[in-house]
């Protein structure tokens, strides 16, 4: 028999104001030391329940001060640390120093230079999208499997990069005019094989991702980003065209030959989280495009610039900004050169996911804590580059 | 998109009192600038967003540069702004605002207020440089630690013997010690000297 509540017994709770029991905000650090930061990052959450009402990203314990590195060596010297901003995508950040630097001393780069970048950039573009997006899943919580299907094929490109520039990850293959060695033959046959090969990764990976009930439950309609908000917080890169934003460096600047490529811009329409994941899809698809069209029309000649003195490198006096369509958004470099011109007086990053995690909290108030994780995945951030 | 002359006039037109300079950038880039004084820069830059010629709506990079003084002229902590329009797709306009360099004067108006994308840049510009934005929703130390005294981007910034080096209760007990003959770390040594300094 079960015995009822008796009057005696001890039950005092003080009702909150609407009647309910009382509750209270929870605030929990989440980072910097957690799977889901991908790197060391940290979140202030402000919980109500499960429901975050704000959030604070923390960030700076991976700061080196990275600028003031490159203003304490010649214009050359910061090259190799270029690549440790965005350790992902290595290739890319050496040419947005490259562009910044040949756009403030007026350097013109052959023609084969300008295609072996944007082989090498389209190259980076894939690994990169396809590791996120596996990255992004282990974030939902599909272990390893999306993931090691996308390091799968990262492996490939990597070895094509290692066989070019000597390093996997560390490339620093591009210099001031052009790029450090020559593809051979070869390589542009690893590459044309890579650049066949890869649609098929694409079918499979889409054939078990894109129509996932996992999915679009748990990323459709979460962590929607509206497109005067993107524009206004300076968002960019795939995020701010799954927004709707139709802003791609690529044929807005047209720096290097993507003049001359034939390749569309995908957007979304509502920009949330699945719309970061298909706009990435896309992406790549467009990727393979242009590398087939780079591989098809790639010319001969030098792979740099000859009458580029890398000795004694020196700039006349006077600032300039150069961008380029990073895989995660716009990377930009602000150079100042002074009287003596041979070292960076001022040397600025902008980097892309530092800037685009101003709206982290616009994202995730009024989400689940579990979807804070997935919306940060969908941001696409390295802390490298974040902290500097 | 206009030439820099131009722009500097219509801006002049449509915020009559701000003085406005043009400073070149390296001959090959082609990025002239406009200098504009401190108490017009807000109004400026609301004009060039909202101009319907300009569309400036995409604030691309916020930072700052250290100019320590010479023996010919003053220094100034140097904020520049790169504007582009998503809309139309032109830019960049480079904006450009000066401060002093004393600390308790090198102020300059937050431009957070029409562009996000300011705010965490503008933060990293008052962590590195000692800029304070006025106006600016949050300005906290971004990339260095709370606790952090120095703004390590000036170009005069001495870098500390030992990082990690804190006061201690002890610090008064240790140097006793050291005068009666002891031995302390000499970077302990040199960090309390810099700290009674301060």
């Amino acid at each position: 028999m079960i015995q009822p509540l008796t009057e005696n017994m001890p039950y005092t709770l003080t009702p909150g104001s609407d009647g309910m029991i009382e509750t209270q905000t929870l605030e929990v650090s989440i980072g910097p030391q957690h799977p889901s930061t991908h790197g060391v990052f940290r979140m202030d959450c402000v919980l109500d329940g499960e429901a975050v009402v704000a959030l604070k990203p923390v960030m700076g314990y991976l700061h080196r001060n990275h600028e003031q590195l490159a203003e304490r060596m010649a214009w050359l010297g910061s090259m190799p640390y270029t690549d440790r901003l965005d350790y992902f995508n290595s290739m890319t950040n050496n040419w947005a120093y490259a562009l910044a630097v040949e756009k403030l001393a007026g350097i013109k780069v052959p023609d084969r230079a300008e295609y072996i970048r944007v082989i090498m950039s389209e190259l980076t573009r894939l690994l990169n999208h396809s590791c996120v997006i596996g990255f992004m899943l282990q974030d939902l919580g599909a272990w390893g499997t999306p993931l090691l299907y996308a390091f799968r094929e990262r492996e490939r490109i990597l070895d094509l990069f290692e066989a070019v520039s000597g390093s996997r990850m560390m490339c620093n293959y591009m210099r001031f005019g052009g790029v450090r060695v020559n593809m051979t033959d070869e390589n542009l046959a690893t590459a044309k094989d890579i650049a066949t090969r890869f649609p098929r990764f694409l079918d499979e990976f889409e054939k078990l991702l894109t129509n996932n009930e996992v999915l679009l439950a748990r990323t459709q309609r979460v962590g929607i980003l509206p497109k005067e908000l993107a524009i206004n917080a300076g968002i960019s890169g795939p995020m701010a065209r799954a927004s709707g934003v139709d802003y791609d460096l690529r044929k807005v600047d047209k720096y290097g030959v993507y003049g001359r490529l034939d390749f569309r811009v995908p957007l979304g329409d509502i920009g949330d989280v699945y719309d970061r994941y298909y706009v990435r899809v896309l992406e790549m698809r467009e990727s393979i495009k242009i590398l087939q069209q780079a591989l098809r029309d790639i010319p001969q000649g030098p792979h740099i610039a000859p009458e580029v003195k890398l000795r004694n490198f020196k700039i006349p006096p006077g600032d300039g900004y150069g961008r380029i369509e990073g895989p995660k958004g716009e990377l930009g470099f602000y150079l100042v050169s002074d009287e003596g011109g041979k070292q960076p007086y001022r040397y600025h990053v902008r980097p892309p996911s530092f800037v685009n995690l101003t709206i982290l909290e616009d994202m995730c108030v009024g989400h689940k804590v579990a979807d804070v994780v997935v919306i940060l995945g969908s941001v696409d951030i390295v802390l490298g580059e974040v902290d500097r | 998109m206009e030439v820099i002359e131009k722009i500097k006039e219509i801006s002049a037109q449509a915020v009559p009192a701000a003085k406005i300079e043009i400073i070149n950038s390296t001959p090959a880039a082609q990025q002239p600038a406009l200098l504009v004084d401190r108490e017009h820069i807000y109004a400026v830059a609301k004009f060039l967003k909202e101009d319907p010629r300009f569309q400036m709506d995409f604030c691309s990079c916020v930072t700052a540069v250290d100019y320590p003084s010479k023996a010919d002229k003053p220094g100034c902590i140097e904020v520049v702004y790169h504007l582009y329009s998503v809309t139309q797709k032109q830019g960049p306009i480079v904006l450009k605002v000066r401060a002093p360099r004393e600390l308790d004067q090198c102020r300059v108006p937050s431009l957070t207020p029409l562009w996000r994308a300011c705010e965490f840049q503008e933060r990293e510009a008052y962590d590195l440089y000692g800029v304070k934005f006025d106006g600016h929703p949050d300005l906290r130390r971004i990339l260095m630690w709370d606790e952090f005294i120095d703004h390590p981007m000036r170009k005069d910034y001495v870098p500390p013997a030992d990082y990690e080096w804190e006061p201690t209760p002890h610090d008064d007990t240790l140097q006793r010690a050291v005068q009666e003959g002891g031995i302390m770390p000499p970077t302990a040594v040199e960090e309390l000297e810099r700290a009674k300094k301060k």
